[in-house]
């Protein structure tokens, strides 16, 4: 019997690293975690760097012709993920605060994400 | 001279290239992730204020949309251009560069 059979829940985490729309990394990401979701393990995600830009409210890609996937991180609360972390420091940089965030995320300092990232089993990164 | 800068200047320095190398009165066009480039309030903000004073600074409508940004956040001296605008400013300018 493997590991997911047997019921050993490991510490998943998901890197968010990049912004959305310019590259195709944020959507295969969700995309990610939407399967993980299927498998009952403890998923985290944290947004890093460029990747905070991702929870930015108010995208509207009409003109661009693109999906706009923002509103799927509102619905992963209904997959049970719930854990996603946001880092103080990358915000700041790109002056943005928690109010323009499109979901309540829990808010961490540069050297508490590199902590929470060091407990995990399973990190992936993009 | 027309610049094109499609890269996050928190992960690139596509953006810093082009300002160090574009002579005065240049137009420079932010597009995809080079949208962020024009936004108040951040670690390159004071950068691109002063780039909006020697050279003709726009972006993308539609690139800025579709990122959850409105023209309230931009650096002052920054212009919105469409589609549409992206075409003349092509047409305006003898010769483009992109900077990927």
């Amino acid at each position: 019997m493997d590991e997911m059979e047997s019921g050993v829940v490991k510490k998943f985490m998901f890197v968010n690293r990049k912004a959305p729309y310019g590259t195709i990394y944020a959507l295969e990401v969700l995309e990610m975690v939407l399967i993980s979701a299927a498998f009952d393990q403890d998923v985290h995600l944290a947004f890093v760097d460029d990747g905070v830009f991702q929870l930015k409210k108010g995208q509207d890609t009409k003109a661009l012709g693109q999906k706009n996937f923002s509103p799927t991180y509102r619905a992963l609360d209904g997959y049970d993920i719930e854990k996603l972390y946001v880092e103080a420091e990358s915000m700041a940089e790109r002056g943005l605060t928690e109010a323009d965030l499109l979901v309540p995320v829990e808010v961490l300092s540069r050297a508490d994400m590199g902590a929470l990232m060091n407990e995990m089993d399973v990190v992936l990164t993009a | 001279m027309l610049h094109t800068v499609n890269k996050s200047p928190f992960e690139k320095n596509a953006l810093e290239s082009c300002l160090s190398h574009a002579v005065e009165g240049a137009s420079i066009l932010l597009i995809e992730d080079g949208v962020y480039a024009a936004l108040g309030g951040t670690s390159t903000a004071a950068r691109m204020a002063e780039a909006a004073k020697r050279f003709k600074v726009f972006v993308l409508g539609p690139d800025l949309a579709a990122r959850g940004m409105d023209a309230g956040r931009l650096v002052e001296g920054v212009g919105i251009v469409d589609y549409e605008g992206f075409v003349d400013l092509v047409a305006e300018h003898p010769t483009s560069q992109a900077w990927l």
